[in-house]
């Protein structure tokens, strides 16, 4: 090919295709983000609940946004032991005290972080959570201390409405 | 290739042709030259064209009463089961059809392992085959959530969170995928929107398959090119058909057993209890065709590193026609690579029966040491054994070891010569 200075010719042609670009990107998008959460899906955004009866090492699980939502009240061994452990022995380190503001409560979200299962209870061999699907064990703090999981289960935001009532989201 | 011009007698038959030369395409299909020794491997081919045809067929007819919403397709698949006329049967056939498709496709696959059809010149009659066999395990993967049992949620909230483990955007894709912030309605009627798409792009695939099959011909079981067709070959028509007419009847009977006799039984029991996002069953398995990935995938101890193993398992065999440097097709003149083959088929059914079972103790080393073999076998000893393997000399042509053969080449040759 010899060299060819452009002429307009390949001016039309260059712009013509960078606007059909723009053009099929702009109907492509609204059908891909049509598959993106919808508003009513996102109208559920929080959930309240009454916590009064629970007593001292029970956990009650909780629907929120179409997940489970563990909140535990812990007894005092079950802090003692996950407020002690070495940040260093932990695969995701993070401080008992920054996923329990108040230390007794005990609020996440109920789905492993390997690939979303729901895990068990008092299970496990650091007896806080144990996944079923792939091995996972979590500890009293949920906090993951072996298998293929690569985080802590999520502290969810939440707060206390009153002395009785978690609000989650 | 049939090298003859096609003229369709009656006057009618040729306007028409002239027109639209759908006759000269039937005519092609009917002559199409077929290599004579093929033996029963080579029928699963028109098998696996009556699985998909099945699975097309009862699966139109399920749509027209299985309701895709969360609260509802549970309950619509057994009013299916229990008031629908012969709606247990055509929904058994279905679920079952499901496993006998990946039975049948399976053996393609290990048919073509065997027998070198995967190599030049027939690449691309292989990559487009890798294609399907993906879209059919989304499709059977999908068609297995619509139930709505436990088995369909869980597994469905386990497969699509191995999107999750992507970096950065992982969250953001499986959000997108459910629609929601979990598997729920949204998730349940895209999955039935794309199950109801897939084996329609298979069946435009497998349109492609046959297509790029009919420019080189059939492989055949010593792997070597037809010579001459009016002694290597007989026509698809009546040979072919009738032979593979012969096998798929004895498909259709171990088809027939399963959903007569044991419709539950490639099944699991948890999948007739509702949905509940809040319980996960103790033990989640996946469909039978798909526990040696499985078995990958929880082999390693790493996230992100178990998918991509699990998806390299599958698209290594859209590259092994490079990977395997022996220019011999047929495992019958390897005696190193046989070996190796059938110690690959024993190391995918080890996967498969360890992907069933949990994966803790020995279970899991048994699984990391054949994910380990399976990895070896194509990235190694493929490439090595195609250039050091002493293969045994091949047959002068298809016709001769039948008619001519004899361990003197001489002789051979002779022989050769007589029958011409």
């Amino acid at each position: 090919m010899s060299e060819k200075k452009p002429e307009r010719r390949d001016f039309l042609f260059t712009a013509t295709y960078a606007v059909g670009a723009v053009g099929a990107a702009a109907v492509v998008w609204p059908l891909v983000d049509q598959m993106n959460p919808d508003a009513s899906v996102k109208a559920l955004a929080s959930t309240e609940v009454d916590v009064s009866s629970l007593k001292p090492g029970n956990t009650i699980t909780v629907l929120w946004r179409g997940k489970p939502v563990f909140i535990r009240r812990r007894t005092q061994e079950e802090i003692d032991v996950a407020r002690s452990v070495k940040m260093e022995d932990l695969i995701h380190p993070e401080k008992d005290e920054d996923r329990a503001k108040n230390p007794e409560w005990l609020v996440m979200l109920g789905v492993c972080t390997h690939l979303g299962c729901v895990p068990l209870n008092d299970k496990g061999d650091y007896d806080g959570w144990f996944c079923p699907c792939h091995g996972s064990h979590y500890d009293t703090s949920g906090r993951i201390r072996k298998g293929p999981a690569p985080w802590n289960m999520e502290v969810p935001k939440y707060e206390f409405v009153n002395a009785n009532t978690i609000k989650i989201g | 290739m049939s090298d003859h011009e096609y003229t369709p007698k009656s006057k009618v038959g040729k306007w028409f042709n002239d027109r639209l030369p759908l006759l000269t395409l039937a005519n092609h299909l009917t002559d199409y030259p077929t290599p004579k020794n093929l033996n029963y491997w080579w029928t699963f081919g028109g098998i696996l064209t009556f699985c998909l045809i099945t699975q097309i067929v009862t699966g139109l007819v399920l749509a027209m009463h299985y309701i895709a919403h969360a609260d509802m397709a549970f309950e619509s698949v057994e009013h299916i089961m229990r008031d629908v006329n012969y709606g247990w049967l055509i929904r058994y056939i279905h679920a079952n059809g499901a496993s006998m498709f990946f039975l049948a496709v399976y053996i393609h696959i290990f048919r073509s392992l065997f027998y070198g059809s995967y190599k030049s010149p027939r690449e691309i009659i292989w990559i487009i085959g890798i294609i399907i066999y993906l879209l059919m395990m989304a499709a059977a993967f999908m068609g297995y959530v619509l139930p709505w049992g436990q088995m369909s949620f869980w597994g469905a909230t386990v497969i699509t969170n191995l999107f999750s483990a992507i970096p950065f955007v992982g969250e953001g894709v499986v959000t997108w995928l459910w629609g929601g912030y979990s598997v729920d309605n949204p998730t349940l009627t895209r999955f039935f929107t794309l199950h109801y798409l897939i084996p329609f792009l298979i069946l435009g695939l497998v349109v492609l398959h046959i297509w790029a099959l009919h420019v080189p011909g059939n492989n055949n079981p010593v792997g070597i090119d037809v010579k001459k067709p009016s002694k290597d070959t007989v026509p698809f028509h009546p040979y072919i058909v009738i032979k593979d007419g012969f096998a798929l009847l004895m498909f259709m009977i171990v088809f027939a057993f399963f959903v007569f006799y044991a419709p539950n039984i490639l099944g699991h029991a948890d999948n007739y209890i509702e949905a509940n996002p809040l319980v996960t069953p103790a033990h989640i398995v996946p469909e039978w065709y798909l526990l040696p990935f499985y078995a990958i995938l929880r082999s390693v101890p790493d996230k992100l590193l178990g998918v991509v193993a699990m998806l390299s398992a599958i698209l290594i065999l859209a590259v092994l026609p490079w990977l395997d440097t022996s220019k011999i097709r047929s495992a019958v003149f390897r005696p190193l690579y046989k070996q190796f083959y059938w110690i690959l088929v024993a190391d995918v059914l080890v996967l498969g029966y360890v992907g069933a079972m949990p994966a803790e103790g020995l279970y899991l080393l048994i699984a990391r040491v054949a994910t380990a073999y399976y990895f070896l076998h194509f990235l190694v000893i493929l490439p090595v054994l195609g250039l050091k393997e002493r293969t045994i000399p091949l047959p002068l042509s298809i016709t001769e070891p039948v008619m001519g053969g004899s361990p003197n080449m001489a002789m051979a040759k002779k022989n050769e010569s007589k029958i011409e």
